[in-house]
């Protein structure tokens, strides 16, 4: 099985300076565990503070990117490749990246929170400008030419006067480029840039239209097995017992695997897998301990609280509350979400000679490479995860649980493994985005100004981190015991000015799922309570929602982003609700705002929104949105991550909630946790401010921080009442309707 | 009980052992063809990314056995419906529209629009967001894909 996609890649790694030790032309059959990654007799460095662990030139002229962050499907491998041209003077088709292999690309964190760019593409941007450097310091020695008379163009260093120049094969030859990556080296001047900041098309498309690109669940490696995972019915229940003989008459059953509550299904051929794993007939214990659905936010409330995080503190904004001309006060909620990624999470792993090589969608490898380790009893060094791009995850999804699963099956056969989950139990067991429960109280003077506000969100403790695997807590195999929720405390601050402030984390012991980071991960949540309840302050002030924020925003770039979403939306101004609604369906618009993380990207939206009086249902037919991410890299690559962040949160705010019995998840499959489908899709509007002398900041999951609250505020002012509550279901929204 | 049977796939005889008649399509053409452009999404016919055509028609093939397929039954999948250097003027659309981000899903878009533009070749937006409402895309790449479906259709 060749993979056309790939060819071009191998054509890149022939010959040349700097060449690794394998092809990746065929990667399909490539099961070359540890096949020699050496380069010219040289191992390939993957230290992230060496030019060559970042990058190798090669004989034929192309260059070789190595990244440690992966493109998850959001155009991030093009928007390397494009800084990485542009840095080292080479057109786009003679640059390539390879992604997230833990044996050649250096460790530059997971690839998650909107980063690839504004970490991993700042590193590839420095590594590719020291390197040419170096090549025009070689060029000026053999030339004999001063380095600044010289230019680097098309791949040679040439006089700027004329005359004959050295290409960058020439100028490495059989060395490397053994340096360290200068983070202060001078990179290229953003007014002579010819490939960032321009629409170049995604280098993937083409192969994803045709149906020649290898997706992680495509991909195969010699004497590979497939299997099914057979998880609990329950999340706690034990495992008692097994009935080998109900699956007895499965072709090419190779084995039942059972180690502790871990049970799956090993077949010659992938449907016997999937038949055998529905057949099999064991007996688990019965395990209650989940809360009751209808009781979860109860249960959130009288959840331990481990510790406070006091995320911000300016004057006093108890006493302020007390002295204030009127207060407001609420309670808002986000339900449990699934990341719901549309191909099931999937993996192989093979174990030989002592090495375990695991080919995983994950989006932290290295991280990836230590858990499956632990989970082994393997050193590190003995392990090697290789990236291949999967379904979108936007997040932690079940990727890296399911290569757990391959890992330990490998172990248990002998052959290489294959693990394709099932709808249910990525539904049901990849890990999920915490319920969030958030107390807020505002104080306004007489003018109906915000003197004092405080906030309490009831949120898990931990940050980002490991998130345990499957596979080893069922097999009770070494594991991480803590929560790993992201960094869910971000955007719990205000970036409004107001006198007296106290924002309040209260951080619980426990969850009822084990938790992950969902895109936006508490960020949304945050910004959903917060824009959503100073709109409700103000429509108490009876100001205009837009002018009532620029009156405590001080931060000139959002105020231009709140200002030109407004031109783009063509806002009126005036206080929401809208006066004298009439009809069954009422129409309105809402406003909201965030300065992502209080320290980077600027986003500001306006939602249109239509709601049903007799349904209660509400539909956003538009969405506008102005993005500031600093120096833009891919314009079409930003206004594609910003229809879907837009889309997809749309979605998660008026459909999704994750639903439970007191043992586990029951909504495992599309009808009983459903998405937003064509029909109801909003209108992205998108205007886009690019700042090339700045830095470039995340682009993608800013943005879904202000659709909640856009969405809440533009409800509230078609109907005057306001939902507190995601998801914004028909049955919660009539129900308001009618208390209203 | 092995079975052999020769499907026709792509224009082409495509002979398989099946041990299986409950075998739904999908494995067929993934497994022992080695196609990849049809996609495993939920196996309950809910999400698309499974589509194909037989006969012309889009066919959800993780729910169809392949004991069901009548004799003859023409196959075309995303490979089959056009390649790199000759895209179908659906997937040229597609690619002009930069329409994907994952592009998990986006099989099952391009066969749905491709039967879809076969029986209305001018299909106005709401009738393109009708046909595509049970395919299902997590990325939020829709707007992309009707204007994707409009370009091929000549009406953008």
């Amino acid at each position: 099985m060749t993979a056309p996609a790939l060819s071009r890649r191998s054509l890149l790694l022939q010959g040349g300076a700097l060449v690794v030790g394998f092809s990746l032309s065929d990667r399909g059959a490539s099961a070359q565990t540890f096949a020699p990654v050496a380069t010219n007799g040289f191992a390939k460095p993957v230290a992230p503070d060496r030019v060559d662990s970042f990058l190798a030139l090669g004989a034929d002229g192309h260059a070789t990117i190595f990244s440690g962050k992966v493109d998850l499907g959001t155009g991030v491998e093009t928007a390397l490749t494009q800084i990485a041209a542009e840095e080292l003077d080479l057109p786009l088709d003679r640059v390539t990246v390879v992604q997230g292999d833990t044996a050649l690309t250096p460790d530059q964190g997971p690839t998650y929170g909107s980063l690839s760019i504004q970490k991993g593409g700042v590193e590839i941007r420095q590594a590719a400008a020291t390197a040419r450097a170096r090549l025009v310091q070689m060029a000026s020695e053999r030339l004999g030419v001063p380095a600044d008379e010289l230019v680097s163009e098309n791949g040679t260093v040439r006089p700027k006067a004329g005359g004959q120049g050295l290409s960058y094969a020439d100028l490495v030859k059989e060395g490397r480029l053994d340096l360290k990556v200068d983070p202060a080296v001078k990179t290229k001047d953003p007014a002579q840039f010819a490939l960032v900041g321009k629409p170049v098309a995604r280098v993937d498309i083409p192969e994803k239209m045709t149906g020649r690109f290898t997706y992680m669940q495509d991909y195969r490696v010699p004497g590979m097995v497939h299997a099914r995972v057979v998880r609990p019915p329950t999340i706690g229940a034990d495992l008692q017992g097994v009935d080998e003989a109900s699956v007895a008459d499965i072709p090419g059953l190779i084995k039942v695997v059972r180690q502790g509550n871990f049970l799956a299904i090993v077949t010659e051929k992938e449907w016997a897998a999937v038949k055998a794993a529905k057949q099999l007939r064991a007996t688990w214990s019965e395990w209650e301990g989940l809360p009751e659905q209808g009781k979860l936010w109860q249960h959130v409330r009288a959840t331990k609280v481990t510790k406070d995080d006091v995320t911000s503190s300016t004057g006093d904004a108890e006493a302020a509350l007390g002295q204030a001309a009127r207060k407001l006060e609420a309670t808002y909620d986000f339900a449990i979400h699934t990341h719901g990624s549309i191909g099931p999470s999937c993996a192989i792993a093979e174990l030989k000679d002592g090495f375990l090589t695991c080919w995983t969608a994950s989006q932290m490898t290295h991280a990836l490479r230590k858990q499956l380790a632990a989970m082994t009893g393997l050193a590190p060094e003995a392990v090697r995860c290789i990236y291949v791009e999967g379904s979108g995850c936007y997040g932690r999804n079940g990727h890296e649980d399911a290569a757990g699963d391959a890992a330990l099956l490998a172990r248990a056969v002998g052959r290489p493994v294959r693990v394709q989950w099932s709808r249910a139990d990525e539904h049901g067991w990849d890990p999920k985005g915490p319920p969030t429960l958030i107390d807020l109280k505002a104080g306004l003077d007489p003018q109906g100004n915000v003197t004092a506000w405080s906030s309490q969100f009831h949120i898990p403790e931990g940050a980002a981190g490991n998130v345990p695997l499957v596979a080893a807590s069922l097999a009770d195999l070494p594991h991480e015991t803590t929560m790993a929720p992201g960094n869910i405390i971000g955007n719990s601050a205000l970036p409004y000015a107001f006198p007296n402030v106290r924002t309040v984390c209260h951080r619980l012991a426990s969850t009822p799922f084990r938790p992950s980071w969902i895109r936006t991960p508490g960020r949304m949540q945050n910004t959903y309570a917060n824009e959503a309840f100073l709109d409700e302050c103000a429509a108490a002030a009876g100001a205009d929602p837009l002018e009532y924020r620029l009156r405590a925003l001080k931060d000139p770039r959002g105020i231009e982003v709140l200002k030109r979403v407004a031109e783009l939306a063509m806002w009126q101004a005036r206080p929401s609700p809208v006066k004298d609604a009439a009809g069954d369906v009422l129409r309105g618009r809402g406003i909201s705002y965030v300065k992502y993380e209080l320290n980077r990207t600027y986003v500001a939206g306006v939602a249109e929104v239509e709601v049903n009086r007799s349904t209660g249902q509400v539909r956003v037919p538009r969405f506008f949105v102005v993005q500031d991410c600093g120096q833009i890299i891919n314009p079409d690559g930003v206004r594609n991550q910003l229809d879907g962040n837009v889309i997809q949160t749309v979605s998660r705010v008026l459909l999704e909630e994750v639903t439970f019995d007191r043992g586990a998840v029951t909504s495992l499959d599309w009808s009983s946790y459903p998405i937003l489908t064509f029909p109801d899709v909003p209108e992205v509007v998108i205007d886009l401010i690019d700042r090339p002398t700045e830095k470039p900041w995340g682009a993608g999951e800013p943005s879904a921080a202000i659709v909640p609250a856009a969405v809440s505020n533009a409800v509230f002012d078609a109907t005057g009442v306001r939902v507190r509550s995601v998801p914004f279901t028909p049955a919660k929204v009539k129900a308001a309707l009618q208390g209203a | 009980m092995v079975q052999l049977m020769s499907l026709d796939v792509n224009g082409r005889a495509a002979p398989v052992s099946v041990d299986d008649p409950d075998t739904p399509l999908l494995y067929v053409l993934r497994d022992d063809l080695g196609l990849h452009g049809p996609r495993f999404g939920c196996g309950l016919g809910q999400c698309g990314a499974c589509t194909v055509h037989v006969d012309g028609q889009a066919v959800r093939s993780c729910i169809t056995p392949v004991s069901s397929l009548k004799a003859g039954a023409k196959i075309v999948t995303l490979e089959g419906l056009g390649s790199l250097d000759k895209p179908h003027p659906v997937q040229a659309a597609f690619i002009a529209e930069q329409a994907a981000q994952c592009g998990y899903c986006i099989n099952g878009m391009i066969m749905q629009s491709a039967a879809l533009l076969n029986e209305t070749p001018k299909p106005n937006e709401t009738a393109i967001r009708q046909a595509l409402a049970q395919n299902l895309c997590r990325c939020g790449t829709h707007q992309r894909i009707v204007r994707a479906v409009q370009r091929a259709a000549g009406t953008l």
